[in-house]
């Protein structure tokens, strides 16, 4: 008998609530008829029946949480097959396989931003950037969102959820698919300064709209000799989701990191989400914010502040040590983290270094590190030629050669377009294992 | 290949119109039209079932309810004639003719795939088929279907060229421009506008000014257009044996707007909150195109109940033997990463 199996509903989903029956056990049920409700971290869906028959059995009652992808969760019995009897009471204990979300706590390196004894909540990144815009458009009336599906939609990814029932039309705005043209049209009011934020359902459609961004954004100040601003943020997920192929998995981080006149921003964890996208908003300056799809979802301590700002500029060391330093920067923190826990089971203690912001470079934090342990591994997923890292490893020799004790190492995403196979996607990204094995090279162990 | 051969070939379907039935088609055109259609129909099914059960990843764009765009587009080609669209391209691979097993395969991410993996759904091609893609980037692919035409013209073959866009693209400026240059140069491009109403979750009329008619943009640039019942494969079939026409004779560009529907969500991801149940019923009661073709050939007694229940189990057999392929063909070997970055030169 065909059993029914949770369904994965989204590129990035692993589990998901299953929120509601819609069938009973007895009931027919025919292709495309509705039988349950599903809610994953971006919305409730729909689990449509693809065969034909009776509901014989539902294994997994209403309400259960975190159930895997694939986990059976009904089964269809022939078309004229008797119903089986009842469907026992819910068995919550065995029913719902739990796997405790995992809370990335925070770095145990000492934050300067946090002052001691600070109060910390959990949140996810998605969260706190929802957070950060809706503070700062209570703050400042000249701040509005704008961008594909941010209102009525609730968003693409479900950032902006819940923002046009707060802040009306006038300020959440949902534009038509034309990025060059609502791209120019926000620096436009930008330079009347008003204060978009422009949301790109990802960075990759950006490239639509990248010469406003460069041309009108970036290079107005200097070209009217200092009068014309352009307090504006471009943001959304840049870089690889899950298996989305080669026109939608590019990471922004060194295309805008060339622009003179841009700042350009990645945050990994909440907390820095938080607090740079407010700093973002704030700043007078065009200010490129780079999210990442996978991180949207995952959850860290945000410190419980009246008004938690993180300065753009400034590196954060996330962890301390002296045998080597690890810059990375966005998703590549979950790379170079995991690797500090490798090697330290090894006995090496590895620094390392998250960068935050892109531009300008917080070099001296760099530096500081690779003078004191004379080695360096820098880490993205970037593509690998012409990249930040290898901007790090440029500056890193130039200031600092008679301190290295081996050539700066990197670990990048590989340079070819992604793959859609999951093998190779997975090949062409970076892991943990490649920067362990690039740390114990610039080691020499 | 195994699948077609079935079918009855696009010429005979063409025929020369002998016994026409009394809705314009003749016997052969309505069971050509419903085979196809199923086809897709079942294909997309699969599909939706494979990615619920995690072996199709990322994004995949169902094109169940539009099946009749690209039938009654292709009942009207001829061999040599270029299609090119976005990503919601399953249904209009299966009607260039490309293997139902490799576009299978291709959304699982497998060796046998027709990139051979490295595309996925969104993205696959066959220079054979004269299927150009397959592309991500929404609007993108409307100047690339024009740049077809201009070879086609360049070459000084009749050959005309087919570019797909939805409603939501139609918003996007190089839309225009690539109008404006179809114009000016006389392309043999017809370009057909999907308005299948949404664009993710954006209505039409939230979006765009005149959405009544998005077609009518054309006038501005003296391209003829016309709005088809995209759900009646007749009209979509005669309609573009009209633009086909024009485009051959050296007139230049043609816009054909094609009501339709997606009965699905945008992707597999879509809550779809921004429509009623009711008005997706009511399409699928009232409309949809595969069930309109089954009452006509029925009606007029052109085929049995039986024997359209032997089409629909050969259908079948087509796609569980594409989904079984697309399950257990290996992933790509793992030197695949750093091939066809460049051609040899
Ligand atoms: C340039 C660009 N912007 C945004 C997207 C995200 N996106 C993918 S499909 C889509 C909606 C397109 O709707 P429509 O053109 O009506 O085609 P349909 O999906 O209805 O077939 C959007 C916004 C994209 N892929 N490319
Ligand atoms: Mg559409």
């Amino acid at each position: 008998m065909p059993s029914i199996l949770m369904p994965a509903l989204s590129p990035t989903m692993e589990e998901g609530k299953l929120a509601k029956w819609l069938k009973n056990v007895g009931d027919m049920v025919k292709p495309g008829d509705v039988i349950a409700e599903i809610e994953t971290d971006k919305a409730t869906m729909e689990v449509e029946a693809v065969d034909e028959g009776a509901l014989t059995a539902i294994l997994v009652p209403a309400g259960t949480e975190n159930v895997k992808v694939n986990t059976p969760i009904a089964v269809i019995g022939e078309a004229d097959a008797a119903p089986a009897a009842k469907a026992e009471a819910p068995k919550p204990a065995e029913a719902a396989p739990v796997a405790a979300p995992a809370i990335i706590t925070s770095a145990p390196a000492a934050s300067p931003e946090v002052p001691e004894c600070t109060e910390m909540v959990t949140m996810t990144v998605r969260e706190a950037l929802r957070e950060a815009m809706s503070e700062e458009m209570r703050r400042d009336p000249d701040v509005f969102l704008m961008g594909e599906e941010v209102g009525q939609y609730q968003g693409a990814y479900k950032i902006s959820q819940g923002m046009l029932d707060e802040f009306g039309p006038r300020r959440v705005i949902d534009t038509p698919i034309t990025e060059h043209g609502f791209t120019g049209l926000a620096v436009g009011a930008a330079f009347a300064g008003l204060k978009p934020i422009v949301e790109f359902m990802t960075f990759n459609f950006a490239m639509q709209a990248i010469d406003q961004i460069i041309n009108s954004a970036a290079k107005t100040h200097y070209m009217s000799g200092g009068q014309l601003n352009c307090s504006i943020v471009f943001r959304g997920a840049s870089g690889a989701a899950a298996r989305v192929g080669a026109q939608h998995s590019q990471d922004y981080a060194a295309w805008y990191g060339h622009i003179p006149g841009l700042k350009v921003v990645q945050p990994y964890s909440a907390a820095d989400a938080k607090g740079l996208l407010k700093s973002a908003i704030r700043d007078p300056n065009p200010v490129v914010f780079l999210e990442n799809e996978i991180l949207y979802g995952k959850s860290f301590e945000v410190p419980k502040v009246e008004d938690w700002l993180v300065p753009i500029g400034k590196a954060r060391i996330a962890r301390v040590g002296h045998h080597v330093t690890i810059v990375s920067f966005g998703i590549g923190m979950t790379y170079a983290m995991a690797a500090a826990d490798k090697l330290a089971a090894e006995g090496i203690e590895a620094e390392v270094i998250d960068l935050r912001t892109i531009r300008p470079m917080d070099l001296a934090t760099v530096l500081e590190s690779v003078r004191k342990t004379n080695r360096c591994v820098c880490v993205e997923e970037g593509f690998p030629q012409f990249s930040v890292t290898s901007e790090i490893a440029a500056q890193v020799m130039t200031h600092a050669f008679d301190y290295l004790d081996a050539p700066v190492a990197r670990v990048a995403g590989k340079d070819v377009p992604m793959p859609y196979a999951a093998n190779l996607e997975k090949l062409a990204l970076p892991n943990a294992d490649e920067v362990v094995a690039a740390a114990k090279a610039v080691l020499y162990v | 290949m195994a699948v077609k051969s079935a079918y009855i070939s696009k010429k005979s379907a063409k025929g020369d119109k002998p016994n026409l039935t009394n809705s314009g088609f003749t016997t052969e055109e309505e069971l050509f039209a419903y085979k196809e259609m199923l086809l897709i129909r079942r294909f997309e099914e699969k599909a939706g079932q494979l990615y619920g059960m995690g072996f199709i990843g990322g994004f995949c764009h169902l094109y169940i309810g539009q099946e009749a765009v690209v039938v009654g587009m292709e009942m009207a080609q001829k061999e040599g004639d270029a299609v090119i669209t976005s990503y919601r391209d399953h249904g209009h691979m299966l009607a260039a003719g490309m293997d139902p097993k490799g576009v299978m395969a291709e959304l699982t991410g497998r060796k046998g795939g027709l990139s051979k993996g490295k595309g996925g759904s969104m993205h696959m091609f066959s220079k054979e088929k004269q299927f150009y893609g397959g592309h991500g980037i929404v609007g993108a692919q409307v100047p690339l279907g024009a740049g077809l035409a201009f070879a086609n013209k360049y070459r000084g073959n009749d050959n005309v060229s087919i570019a797909y866009f939805g409603d939501g693209a139609a918003n996007q400026g190089q839309v225009y421009e690539t109008f404006n240059m179809a114009s000016i140069w006389k392309l043999p491009v017809i370009f057909v506008i999907e308005n299948n109403r949404y664009a993710m979750g954006t209505a039409a009329a939230r979006s765009t000014a005149v959405s009544e008619h998005l077609g009518a943009r054309g006038a501005a640039f003296g391209i003829p257009f016309e709005q088809v019942d995209g759900m009646d494969v007749r009209a979509v079939r005669d309609a573009a044996e009209r633009a086909i026409e024009h485009c051959r004779a050296g007139e230049g560009p043609y816009i054909l707007e094609m009501m339709t529907y997606r009965y699905r969500g945008h992707s597999m991801s879509d809550p779809a909150k921004y429509r009623s149940k009711e008005e997706v019923q009511k399409m699928r009661e009232e409309h949809d195109p595969i069930e309109q073709v089954k009452a006509r050939i029925l009606n007029a007694k052109l085929a049995t109940e039986d024997d359209l229940k032997k089409i629909d189990a050969e259908i079948r057999a087509v796609v569980t033997e594409a989904a079984e392929f697309a399950q257990n063909d290996p992933e790509p070997d793992a030197s695949e990463l750093y091939t066809d970055i460049y051609v040899n030169a």
